[in-house]
């Protein structure tokens, strides 16, 4: 493979060029189909479907945003995602720290079969849950609710959860929290007030791997908030609907506009904090 | 930690279990409620001919299965799985490498130092960001992008060159390829970024005594990087032959009529989901997920088994 230095540099000019041209079409591959619906949103529908659905509105208004707000309910399945992936995370937060940090410090009889547990519910394609999962949440009275999804997301939070903070809970320092316990702080306090904090970077990862999982599950909202539960649905079953409902009522740039409201938040989050991002979500294939 | 053998006080102890206890008893029943239950029920429904609306059902043996092997769909979603499994990793992986080279090492030399080419920060930021959007929203946004006739996007910028409009998602020979493009869009970045890590933990002393040798680009990537980025290789292959065995919510979202047209697209998850909430056949649907989850473990064992080789250290 060895070349003479001077044809190197005509290979490389070429090779260059060529690799520089990949790159520059897929991030127009990336953009483009983001940019065309932010602008469908605007367009009437003559302007999306005519005969040049890649040229700019004729003019910006922004009743199509109006009716996916309002009629569409789009605003309603926001606020709903929004606290549903609040809390789930939160409790998904504190009950996988709390679980790793018992299992990950203390050697007590079945403590290790025990994390074998969390750990096996990595292997298990959730499909094969389903209708037990289903039956269990019905027959405790919370299909169609609020607290049925998070209590669900939270429990489906966890294996992943716990195998990767008792990982890093292992790799902090004792010294600190032996030092905490012999001033005589609870073993509750020093959890709280020496670990959690020390904790801090996996703890990061973690829940923005749980915002955004969460954030786009979507098998586990249609299974748990059915068609007679509306006003409760998320956001992805919500654009899914609308996407179905958007073919017979026509009203393609309110579908473009509900498409818009789901992504630009994700865009402002992502661009905001785009560095803990990747490496929260890539956090999980480092084990 | 070894606080309850610092004194033998048995308040101490005492304590020191009241706090194991209390800090595992939540998420251990959550857990196990809503987890490990719903699996292992699954097994057990999976024997039974139970149809959900009344609460009677028999023990049916494996008669569930036997359906299950004579169903022509069923042998479709397995087969549509093997096509994933076979294409969608492998097209990820090689797009992905091709451009995490390019971005971390391709770019030549400055300052002794292998760098990526220019613009290459914006490329991964820009790369990555398909993979923070849900899969409901991506299949809905394809939707529109790949209507059948000229009010798609990409059907109309091929109209402009001439060529007629392609039936990206109505053309059952085509479909599930289509499916699969948009799969790959949303999961190159990832594997960008992933690759990217790995790249740059490879000292740069072993590029600098390649170049010094006379390595060309083609060697650098094919001798050098490739068995040093081995491992991670290993790991995405097995996150997108994992993903091979879902594509749930594209499919349900994405294709004609879910899962077609003509079955065309469909896969297990979505058979599951359509015996177990269209038709409550929950005793079918579980079999089906029972299958599912032994095609998901022999892949894994699989891997696992072909891909181990030496770690190369450095």
């Amino acid at each position: 493979m060895t070349r003479p230095p001077q044809r190197t540099g005509g290979r490389v000019g070429v090779f260059g060029a060529l690799s520089h041209l990949a790159l520059v079409v897929w991030a127009i591959l990336v953009i483009f189909p983001i940019i065309w619906t932010f602008l469908g949103s605007f367009k009437t529908n003559t302007e999306i479907f005519g005969e040049h659905p890649l040229g700019l509105p004729a003019t910006f208004h922004w009743d199509a945003w109006g009716r996916a707000w309002a009629k569409a309910h789009i605003g309603q399945y926001m606020v709903n995602t929004v606290i549903v992936v609040a809390l789930s995370t939160f409790f998904t937060m504190l009950l996988s720290s709390m679980a790793a940090y018992v299992l990950a410090r203390y050697r007590f009889f079945g403590s290790k079969v025990i994390y074998l547990l969390f750990v096996s519910g990595l292997s298990f394609p959730v499909f094969l849950a389903l209708v037990p999962l289903f039956l269990t949440v019905k027959n405790l009275g919370l299909l169609g609710t609020h607290t049925g999804v998070v209590i669900v997301y939270v429990a489906y939070s966890l294996p992943f959860s716990v195998f990767f903070l008792t990982a890093f809970f292992k790799t902090l320092p004792t010294s600190v929290a032996e030092a905490a316990m012999m001033d005589g702080a609870s073993h509750t306090r020093t959890f709280f007030q020496v670990m959690l904090p020390m904790a801090k970077p996996g703890l990061i990862s973690i829940t923005i791997f749980n915002i955004l999982g969460q954030w786009n599950q979507y098998l586990l909202p249609i299974v748990l908030l059915p068609g007679n539960a509306e006003d409760k649905w998320l956001i992805t079953q919500g654009i899914a609907n609308i996407s179905t409902n958007a073919g017979y009522e026509a009203d393609w740039a309110g579908l473009f506009a509900a498409l818009s409201m789901a992504i630009i938040p994700m865009l402002i989050v992502y661009i905001v904090f785009q560095r803990q991002i990747q490496s929260g979500l890539t956090a999980g294939a480092l084990k | 930690m070894r606080h309850g053998k610092l004194s033998s006080a048995s308040p101490m102890a005492l304590r020191r279990y009241g706090f194991i206890l209390s800090f595992l008893a939540a998420p251990l029943v959550l857990y196990v409620v809503f987890v490990i239950a719903p699996y292992v029920q699954a097994f057990q429904i999976a024997l039974t001919n139970w149809k959900g609306i009344s609460p009677d059902f028999d023990y049916v043996g494996f008669e569930n299965f036997g359906k299950m092997f004579a169903d022509d769909v069923f042998w479709q979603a397995v087969r549509h799985h093997g096509l994933l499994l076979l294409v969608m990793p492998l097209a990820t992986i090689a797009i992905a490498l091709f451009f995490s080279f390019l971005l971390n090492i391709g770019g030549g030399q400055a300052n002794g130092r292998r760098t990526g080419v220019r613009g290459a920060a914006f490329y991964k930021i820009v790369f990555f960001f398909p993979q923070v959007l849900a899969v409901a929203i991506v299949g809905v946004l394809f939707q529109a992008i790949l209507r059948p006739d000229k009010t798609g996007v990409v059907n109309n910028a091929l109209g402009a060159v001439g060529i007629d409009p392609v039936g990206w998602l109505i053309n059952p020979d085509l479909a599930l390829w289509t499916i699969m493009g948009v799969m790959v869009w949303q999961a190159v970045g990832f594997y960008v970024v992933l690759f990217s890590a790995g790249m740059s933990s490879i000292p740069s002393e072993v590029f600098e005594a390649a170049a010094l040798d006379g390595a060309g680009r083609f060697t650098l990537f094919f001798k050098i990087t490739l068995p040093l980025l081995w491992d991670t290789l290993q790991v995405g292959w097995v996150y997108l032959g994992i993903a091979a065995f879902d594509g749930f919510a594209l499919v349900q979202v994405l294709s004609v009529d879910r899962g077609g047209p003509d079955n065309a697209t469909t896969v297990l998850p979505l058979e599951i989901w359509r015996q177990a909430f269209t038709f409550s056949k929950y005793g079918y649907a579980s079999a089906m997920g029972v299958a599912l989850f032994f095609l998901t473990l022999t892949f894994a064992v699989l891997t696992l088994r072909v891909t181990r080789r030496e770690r190369i250290e450095f």
